[in-house]
C-alpha cells in the first residue's frame, strides 16, 4: 500500500511537470489552431537563459522575471517572423517550420552551453512532505502549474483579449471583420506560451537538471497529456499531464514487463481516447457541411 | 488543407493531338525510357559510395511515397512511419538471418506483413484526426524501439542482427553496390508505376475526396472507413518495404536506427517534396539523405541547426513542397510546346 | 572449439607479424598517409540524443590540434576528420563508407556507440581498416578470432559489474540486490555481468531489477519501486544525469542500500555534488581514470598539463568533464601507436602495433593502471580500482583488480 501510494505521488510531481508544458501547447494551439512541437525546446532554451543571468550574479526572481519578459517577447518574434509566412500554407508546411525551430534550439543550445548537465537552483526549499512521500520542491512545481491554469483559464474566459484570441484562432476572416487585429492576436498568443513554457522551464530544472536535451522527452509525454486532456482545454492539460504521470508511474512499478513501460503507458492513452477521441474535456469538433 | 494532386506524367490528353507527329502519350513514353534509361547508366559513372548514398535516395523516396499516399492524398498524418519502416527492416533480417530466406525473396512478405499491420493499426485510427492521429501515430513510433528490445529472441534486442551481404549475379559482372540500386530503381519504378495507377484511379479520387470533404464523400456512398484503412495498408505497405530494403542494403538492424527522428525526417522529406506528389517523393529522398550530411560540412559545432533552418527555408519558398510549387510553372512551359497538355495534374485550385 | 579458436588467433597474429615484417623493409604507406600527414577518420554523435558524447569528439579534435603545433607524428601532422552520426546505425555506415571510399583514411578511431560499431565492425573487417579503441565498454570488442581488426580500449561494462559481483560475494555475503539500468546494451551488459559474477547464487541474490529509457524524464518511480523489493545493495547502471537523479532519489526517501555506481557516471562535480554531496557519502564504484573535479588531483603536474591543455586547445569543453579526460586519454594511445609504427604507416603495420602495447602509462589513468594489448588480448585496459566517496572526494582503496576478460 505504501509502495502504491508513493508512486501515486511521484507519478504526481512528474504529471505536473508535463502539466506545465502541456499548459503552453494548448496556448498556442488555443490561439493559432497549430500543434508547436518546438516547445519544449524554447522552454529549455529560455531556462538557459535564466540560468546565465543567475550565474552572472542575479537574484533568482530577478531572473526569473526577465527571462519571462525575454521569453513573451521571443515567442512574439518567433510568430510574427517565422511562424508568418506559412500561415496560410498548408498546416504540414507549419509542423514542419516548428520541428526545424525544434532542431535549431536545441542545436544551438547544444553549442552555446555544451551537452554538460547542469545545476539549476530552485526557489523551493527541498524538504519532505507527507512522510517522505514528496517533497516541497515538488509541491511547488504542482502549485506554479495550478496558478498558471487558473491564470490561463481566467484569461481566456474573462477577458477580452482572451476572447478576442479565441476567435481569431477559430475564424480569423470573420474575427478581422469584427475589428480584432488578428495577427497581434496570433503573436500575442505565441508570446504567452513561451511565457508560460519558460516558467516550466525553470521550475522544472532543478528536478530533472539543466541540459540541451532536457525536455526532449518531457514533450513527448506533454504532448499526450495535452491531447489526453484535450488539446483546447487547458484544464484538460493539467489533469491529462498529472493523469499521464501517475499511468507512467504505475505502468512501470506493477507491470511484470517494465521495459515496455513507455509503450503500454501509451497504449492506455490511446484507449482512452478511443472512447473520448477529443480528449477527457475537450469539445467535439462539429461537422457542418 | 492538404494540397492538391501533381504527379509526374500524368495522362491528360485531348485524344488525337498530335505534336511533331506523335501523340502526348507517345512522348510520355519516350521521356520516361529516357530517364530510366539515364537514371540506369548513373551508377557506372559514379564511385561506390556515391551509388550507395543514392539507393539510400531511392529507398527512402519509396518510404516517403507510402507517406504520400496517406497524409497527402489521404489526409491522414502519421508521425509513426519509422515504425513500419522498421517492421519490413526487421521482417526481411529475420527471414534472411532465421530462416536463410534469400534477400530479393524477403520483399513480398515484408510488404504483405506491413500491409497488414497498416490496416490493423488503420482501423482504430479512423477514430481521431488532427493532433490526436499525430498522437497515435507518434506512439507507434516510440513504441517500436521498446518492443525491438524486449522480443530479443526473434530481433537480437540491442545488438541487432548483422546480415550478409546479397551477392550480385555472376553472369553480370557488375559489384554488389551497382547490382543494388539497380535493384532498388526497379523496385522504385514499381512503386510509383503502382502508386501513380493507384492514385489516378478510382480509389485515388476516393481518398483526395475523403481528404477534402469527408461528408460530402460519405453522402456520395464512399465507403470512408473502407477506403482510409485502405489508404492506411499501401501507405505502409510502400513504407515497410523500403524498410525490407534498407535492411538489405546497409546490412545490419538494430532498435537504434528507427527512432523518432526517422519518422519525423519522413514527414519533412514528404513536405519538401510535395506531400500529394508522387515526383515529390524522390525530392524528399534526396532531401533526407543529403541535407543533414551537408548541414554538417558547413558546421560541425550545430549541424542540426542548419538542417533546421533548410527546413525553414524550404518551407517559406516552397509551402506545397519542390513538387507541389514548381508544377504549375512546368506545366505553363509545357503549354507552349504542346498546348492542352499538363505534365502536372492542376486538380481543381483552392 | 578452443583449440580452434586459439588457431585462428595465432593465425591472425602470425599474418599481422608477417606482413609487418614485409612492410617493415620499406617505409610504406596506406592509404590516407603521405609524408606531411596521416588521415584518421571518425563517427561521433554531435546532434541527437546520444548528443551527450560529442564532448568527447571535439576533445580528441583538440588533442591531435596540441600535437600537430608540437610537430605532429614523426613529422607528419594528423588530419583528424570526424562526422556525425546522429548515433544511428545507418548513418554511421553511410558515413565510414565516406570516410574510407572518398576521404580514403588510414584507419577508424574511437568511433562512439555500440550498435554503431556493430554495423561496420563487418565492413571495416571485410577491408581490412583498422577499427581501433572503440568508444563503447561492450563486451565484444575482445574477439580477435573473428574480428581481428576491431579493438576495443576501456575496461568492458561487464568485466566492472564482475567486479562489483566479487566485491559482494567477499564482503557482503548476505546482500540482496537491486539493479536499475539503462535499458540499452550499456546497462544491460552491467546487469549480464553482475549475475554472471554472482554466479550460481545469482538468481536469490538479485532481488529486482528496474530499467529506464533516456526519454524518461525522472528514475523516481523506478528507485521507489526497487525500495520496496527490500534490498539493501543498489547497483545504478545509468549515465550521469540519471545517476544523479537517482543517488538524489534514494536519499529522500531515506533508503540506505549499499551503493555502487558504474565508473562512466562519477563526477564529483557533474554528478555527486549536483546530486548532494552528502547523499553520496560511502557510495562505491570503480575507476580507471582521473576524475578532474577531485581535489586530490588537482596539485599533481599531470592534471595541470591536462587543464592547460583544455584551456589553450579544448576551449569549448568544459573542465568538470569527464569525457575530456577520456578522450585525451585514448588520443594519446592512438598517438603511441602511430609513433611506434615510424614511416610504416600500413594498415596492417598499425594493426599490429595497436596489438602490441607493453605497460603504456597515461598521465590521468589511476596510478598503477596501464594499456596492454596482445595477439590474443584485445582488451587495452583491464584493471580498476574499488573506490569510495567520503563526501569530498574518492578514496581509492584494495588493490588493482581486473575483471576476467572476454
Amino acid at each position: 500500500m505504501h509502495q502504491f501510494l508513493q508512486q501515486i505521488f511521484s507519478g504526481l510531481a512528474s504529471g505536473a511537470i508535463y502539466a506545465s508544458v502541456a499548459l503552453a501547447l494548448v496556448m498556442i494551439y488555443r490561439a493559432t489552431d497549430l500543434v508547436n512541437f518546438a516547445q519544449g525546446e524554447m522552454a529549455m532554451f529560455s531556462t538557459y537563459i535564466a540560468w546565465t543571468l543567475m550565474n552572472a550574479g542575479l537574484p533568482f526572481w530577478l531572473a526569473f522575471l526577465i527571462t519571462l519578459v525575454v521569453s513573451f517577447v521571443g515567442g512574439m518574434l518567433i510568430e510574427r517572423v517565422l511562424i508568418r509566412p506559412v500561415e496560410n500554407a498548408p498546416v504540414l508546411a507549419a509542423v514542419v517550420v516548428t520541428i526545424g525551430l525544434l532542431l535549431i534550439f536545441n542545436s544551438v543550445a547544444g553549442w552555446i552551453y555544451t551537452y554538460t548537465v547542469q545545476d539549476f537552483p530552485s526557489p523551493f526549499p527541498d524538504r519532505p512532505v507527507f512522510g517522505a512521500l514528496m517533497t516541497t520542491q515538488d509541491l511547488g512545481v504542482i502549485a506554479v502549474t495550478l496558478v498558471m491554469l487558473v491564470l490561463l483559464f481566467a484569461f481566456f474566459r474573462f477577458t477580452s483579449t482572451g476572447l478576442a484570441m479565441r476567435a481569431a484562432a477559430q475564424n480569423p476572416e470573420s474575427a478581422r471583420l469584427c475589428g480584432i487585429p488578428v495577427g497581434r492576436m496570433l503573436a500575442i498568443g505565441w508570446g504567452l506560451a513561451a511565457a508560460i513554457g519558460a516558467t516550466a522551464g525553470i521550475m522544472v530544472a532543478p528536478v530533472l537538471f539543466l541540459d540541451p536535451n532536457m525536455m526532449g522527452g518531457v514533450l513527448i509525454y506533454a504532448f499526450a497529456g495535452a491531447l489526453l486532456g484535450g488539446i483546447t482545454s487547458p484544464v484538460g492539460a493539467v489533469a491529462g499531464g498529472l493523469i499521464v504521470g501517475v499511468t507512467e508511474n504505475l505502468v512501470g512499478t506493477y507491470l511484470i514487463a517494465s521495459q515496455l513501460k513507455l509503450t503500454v503507458a501509451f497504449a492506455l492513452i490511446i484507449l482512452v481516447l478511443v472512447f473520448r477521441p477529443n480528449g477527457l474535456f475537450g469539445t467535439a469538433i462539429v461537422r457542418r457541411v | 488543407m492538404m494540397d492538391k494532386s501533381a504527379t509526374f506524367i500524368a495522362p491528360e490528353t485531348l485524344a488525337g493531338d498530335r505534336y511533331a507527329g506523335l501523340t502526348a502519350g507517345a512522348w510520355q513514353w519516350i521521356a520516361a525510357l529516357i530517364a530510366i534509361a539515364l537514371v540506369a547508366a548513373l551508377p557506372f559513372g559514379l564511385s561506390k559510395y556515391h551509388v550507395f548514398e543514392l539507393t539510400m535516395v531511392m529507398i527512402y523516396a519509396i518510404a516517403v511515397l507510402g507517406l504520400n499516399i496517406l497524409t497527402g492524398y489521404n489526409g491522414q498524418i502519421s508521425l509513426g512511419h519509422g515504425g513500419f519502416f522498421a517492421a519490413g527492416a526487421y521482417t526481411a533480417a529475420i527471414l534472411m538471418h532465421r530462416y536463410g530466406v534469400p534477400y530479393w525473396a524477403t520483399l513480398p512478405p515484408a510488404a504483405l506483413i506491413c500491409f497488414v499491420l497498416g490496416v490493423l493499426f488503420g482501423l482504430p485510427a479512423l477514430r481521431f484526426e488532427g493532433p490526436y492521429l499525430a498522437l497515435v501515430t507518434l506512439a507507434m513510433a516510440l513504441a517500436t524501439p521498446q518492443l525491438l528490445k524486449y522480443f530479443d529472441t526473434w530481433t537480437g534486442g540491442q545488438q541487432g542482427i548483422n546480415l550478409a551481404k546479397p551477392v550480385p549475379p555472376a553472369g553480370l559482372g557488375i559489384d554488389r553496390d551497382r547490382w543494388l540500386y539497380l535493384v532498388v530503381l526497379v523496385a522504385l519504378l514499381i512503386a510509383m508505376r503502382v502508386a501513380a495507377n493507384m492514385l489516378h484511379g478510382r480509389t485515388g479520387r476516393a481518398f483526395v475526396a475523403i481528404r477534402d470533404h469527408p461528408i460530402a464523400a460519405a453522402a456520395m456512398g464512399i465507403n470512408t472507413a473502407r477506403y482510409k484503412t485502405l489508404a492506411f495498408g499501401t501507405s505502409t505497405l510502400f513504407t515497410g518495404a523500403a524498410g525490407a530494403l534498407a535492411a538489405i542494403v546497409i546490412g545490419y538492424v538494430s532498435p537504434e536506427s528507427y527512432s523518432i527522428f526517422l519518422s519525423v525526417s519522413f514527414l519533412v522529406g514528404s513536405a519538401v517534396g510535395g506531400i500529394a506528389t508522387i515526383g515529390g517523393a524522390i525530392v524528399g529522398g534526396l532531401f533526407i539523405q543529403f541535407v543533414p550530411n551537408l548541414a554538417n560540412d558547413v558546421s560541425d559545432a550545430a549541424p542540426w541547426a542548419i538542417y533546421g533552418l533548410a527546413m525553414l527555408l524550404f518551407m517559406y519558398l516552397m509551402p506545397r513542397g519542390v513538387v507541389g510549387s514548381l508544377g504549375p510553372w512546368i506545366n505553363r512551359a509545357l503549354q507552349r510546346i504542346m498546348p492542352h497538355q499538363t505534365a502536372f495534374d492542376d486538380g481543381a485550385k483552392e | 572449439m578452443a583449440a580452434q579458436r586459439a588457431l585462428n588467433t595465432g593465425l591472425s597474429a602470425l599474418g599481422f607479424i608477417l606482413a609487418g615484417v614485409l612492410a617493415a623493409a620499406a617505409g610504406q604507406y596506406g592509404p590516407g598517409v603521405s609524408d606531411t600527414e596521416i588521415k584518421i577518420g571518425n563517427t561521433m554523435p554531435y546532434s541527437g540524443p546520444g548528443s551527450g558524447y560529442s564532448s568527447i569528439g571535439k576533445s580528441l579534435t583538440a588533442y591531435f590540434a596540441m600535437i600537430n603545433d608540437q610537430g605532429g607524428i614523426n613529422g607528419r601532422k594528423i588530419n583528424f576528420i570526424s562526422r556525425d552520426d546522429s548515433y544511428s546505425p545507418p548513418k554511421t555506415v553511410e558515413q565510414v563508407r565516406k570516410l574510407v571510399e572518398e576521404d580514403q583514411v588510414l584507419l577508424l578511431f574511437q568511433s562512439l556507440g555500440t550498435p554503431t560499431n556493430i554495423a561496420i565492425r563487418g565492413y571495416l573487417n571485410d577491408n581490412k581498416v583498422p577499427q581501433l579503441f572503440v568508444g563503447s565498454g561492450a563486451d565484444q570488442w575482445n574477439d580477435p578470432a573473428h574480428y581481428p581488426w576491431t579493438i576495443g580500449w576501456q575496461p568492458s561494462y561487464g568485466t566492472e559489474a564482475r567486479i562489483f559481483a566479487r566485491y559482494v560475494l567477499k564482503n557482503l555475503p548476505n546482500a540482496t540486490i537491486a539493479v536499475l539500468y539503462q535499458n540499452d546494451d550499456f546497462g544491460k551488459d552491467y546487469l549480464k555481468g553482475m549475475r554472471a559474477g554472482l554466479g550460481d547464487k545469482a538468481n536469490k541474490m538479485v532481488v529486482a531489477t528496474k530499467s529506464y529509457e533516456t526519454t524518461d524524464p525522472t528514475v523516481d518511480s523506478q528507485i521507489v519501486a526497487l525500495q520496496g523489493s527490500g534490498a539493501n545493495v543498489l547497483l545504478t547502471a545509468a549515465i550521469p544525469k540519471f545517476t544523479t537523479l537517482a543517488i538524489r532519489k534514494v536519499y529522500d526517501i531515506g533508503w540506505h542500500p549499499t551503493q555502487f555506481l558504474n565508473s562512466v557516471s562519477t563526477s564529483v562535480g557533474s554528478v555527486m555534488k549536483p546530486a548532494g554531496a552528502e547523499k553520496g557519502v560511502g557510495i562505491l564504484s570503480a575507476a580507471y581514470t582521473k576524475d578532474p573535479t577531485d581535489p586530490q588531483w588537482q596539485n599533481t603536474p599531470e592534471y595541470k598539463d591536462w587543464l592547460s591543455w583544455m584551456k589553450k586547445y579544448n576551449t569549448s569543453g568544459n573542465v568538470a568533464d569527464a569525457f575530456a579526460v577520456y578522450g585525451y586519454s585514448t588520443a594519446q594511445t592512438l598517438v603511441a601507436v602511430l609513433k611506434a609504427c615510424g614511416d610504416n604507416l600500413t594498415r596492417e603495420n598499425v594493426m599490429r602495433e595497436a596489438v602490441q602495447i607493453h605497460d603504456l602509462k597515461l598521465p590521468m589513468l589511476l596510478p598503477g593502471i596501464t594499456i596492454s594489448t596482445g595477439a590474443d588480448d584485445y582488451a587495452p585496459i583491464k584493471q580498476m580500482k574499488l573506490q569510495k566517496f567520503d563526501g569530498r572526494t574518492w578514496k581509492v582503496f584494495g588493490d588493482i583488480v581486473s575483471g576476467s576478460g572476454g
